[in-house]
């Protein structure tokens, strides 16, 4: 299976490169030009306006809060399952799995009906005279949103690098001496690190990037910076100015891949290898 | 004590995770049509749905479009690994790292880039735009799942195959596909998957007039969803736990009837 097979990748290249690279270069040809077709920087420095800026700026805060909440939540989920018995884990990421064939759309939305004023959670707290929460159409239910909606692909690759631990070193700390706190931080969190990065990129990209959750739980009132790009091509057609915003976008993915290198450096896609 | 903190700490995530589908569940069943009242049991959305000429249409576009995408970008995919593993490592991880890129990438920016394709190259918007977009964003996710089993492979065993007196084509059949046919499958559900719950690429890379399920959903969120939807996504939720819950007793008793004769 050597270079005989060369050839045999030549789908695949001409593939990537016409739906991938070309489609990316015109992203940045329509963002660097205007209506006339003349260089310019307005569509990146459009970034710089109140409205836009601010749609950025609650779009970063809402994605990093969503993330650090998915990170919380699905560390000691992850060491749980970690922690079974063998014969349950293909179950156990079943289960994980199994809410996306419910479609994503209507998931989202029926944390509407769960949230409204006189929705099934308020009904619960107030069956034990709890408080109600009025959270819907607010950045709040959009952070759910995302926390609901990114938990898996926090959960599986810290999954696959905890599982994958060998519990003799960690025995081993112990032996020598070590309390569980310490060797939580000094062998498990630092054995972890590649599964933290995949799934933090897998959380922060698409929080960062949604238009469809703010939508669908925060009312029409509170744009994120993909409701501005999504407008921009949509409804405004304004495909220049929608392009150099995404380039915009694309810095803080490319960053966040540039982080990412730095610490996992034998990546081949992190904890990805999902079923 | 500590099982139970666990226990309980499992409990809660899970029903985190499904409260939102028990809630869609039920509301398939309310005969009120408002999603905020109760209205009484009722089956009526059920036979309503296969009535529904724009949900019907708009389910088979999206099993269409799901099985020929994920089933051509496992061809795709599944070759280009086989290829890539005879490469310079650097080759090799150059062409990987293009292949992450709508993975990576904010799908958002993919569907966007995609459609400034299909403009210039004057292509209709319809099934076929969207469906070359889901071919081009499940590639990734079926390269990633084969990759792994492609390194795990032993070249000796193919090369003895050879040196046994296989053809190259009957050396590979046999020996290395079975090998990496578990990476396959599932890369192939991965795709399957992906395609079926993908809402944004379709959004920008569909026409007028063609819609999936949830470019359907979407345009219905103002309106208000028509039961006839809850219906059917709970048709295809039982569906599916059905089918996995099958494939795992299956394949657990197999597991067991393979220890059996072991020991």
């Amino acid at each position: 299976m050597t270079s005989k097979n060369k050839w045999l990748s030549a789908p695949y290249i001409l593939w990537s490169a016409l739906f991938i690279i070309v489609p990316l270069a015109m992203i940045f040809y329509y963002g660097l030009t205007d209506k006339t077709g003349a260089f310019t920087l307005e569509n990146i420095t459009a970034i710089m306006t109140a409205e836009h800026a601010k749609a950025l700026w609650l779009s970063l805060l809402l994605s990093l809060i969503s993330t650090l909440i998915c990170f919380l939540l699905a560390y000691p989920l992850a060491m749980i399952l970690a922690g079974m018995k063998i014969s349950q884990h293909s179950f156990m990421i079943f289960i994980f799995i199994l809410p996306m064939w419910m479609n994503f759309l209507l998931r989202t939305l029926a944390w509407q009906t769960l949230l409204e004023k006189s929705g099934v959670i308020n009904s619960v707290l107030a069956f034990f005279h709890l408080p109600g929460i009025n959270i819907i159409n607010t950045p709040y239910a959009i952070v759910l949103g995302m926390v609901y909606n990114f938990l898996p692909f926090m959960v599986l690759p810290l999954y696959n690098v905890l599982s994958k631990i060998d519990e003799n070193v960690i025995n081993a700390a112990r032996d020598l001496g070590a309390g569980s706190a310490y060797t939580f931080f000094r062998i498990t969190l630092p054995l972890s690190i590649p599964g933290i990065i995949s799934g933090v990129t897998m959380v922060f990209v698409p929080a960062l990037t949604t238009f469809v959750i703010s939508t669908l739980l925060g009312g029409s009132k509170i744009l994120l910076i993909g409701n501005v790009i999504e407008q921009e091509f949509t409804q405004a057609s304004n495909w220049h100015l929608g392009s150099g915003l995404s380039i915009v976008l694309m810095i803080f993915i490319i960053l966040n891949m540039i982080v990412s290198a730095l610490f996992d450096k034998e990546s081949d896609g992190g904890g990805m290898e999902i079923l | 004590m500590k099982n139970t903190a666990k226990k309980i700490y499992i409990a809660l995530i899970f029903i985190f995770l499904y409260a939102p589908i028990v809630t869609l569940m039920v509301l398939s069943f309310n005969a009120s049509k408002t999603r905020a009242k109760w209205g009484g049991f009722t089956l009526q959305w059920y036979s309503a749905l296969f009535q529904n000429r724009d949900i019907m249409e708009a389910l088979g576009n999206t099993l269409f479009i799901a099985v020929i995408s994920s089933l051509a970008a496992t061809v795709i995919g599944a070759i280009a690994c086989i290829s890539m593993n005879g490469m310079k490592r650097r080759t090799r991880s150059v062409l990987l790292g293009i292949a992450n890129i709508p993975m990576l990438n904010a799908e958002i920016v993919t569907g966007i880039s995609l459609m400034l394709l299909f403009i210039s190259l004057g292509m209709r918007f319809g099934l076929g735009t969207i469906l070359l977009s889901h071919i081009t964003f499940n590639i990734p996710y079926v390269i990633l799942s084969i990759m792994p089993r492609m390194k795990q492979l032993n070249p000796s065993i193919y090369e003895a195959a050879l040196d046994l007196g296989a053809s190259p084509g009957t050396a590979f059949f046999k020996v290395v596909f079975p090998d990496l046919l578990p990476g396959i499958l599932s890369g192939f559900l991965m795709a399957f998957t992906m395609s079926l719950d993908d809402f944004i690429i379709t959004h920008f890379t569909k026409g007028a007039g063609v819609d999936t399920l949830s470019t359907k959903i979407y345009t219905e969120v103002k309106k208000g969803i028509k039961p006839e939807m809850y219906a059917l996504s709970t048709i295809i939720f039982v569906t599916v736990l059905l089918l996995l819950v099958l494939v795992n007793a299956a394949s657990g008793t197999k597991n067991e009837k393979a220890k059996e004769k072991e020991s």
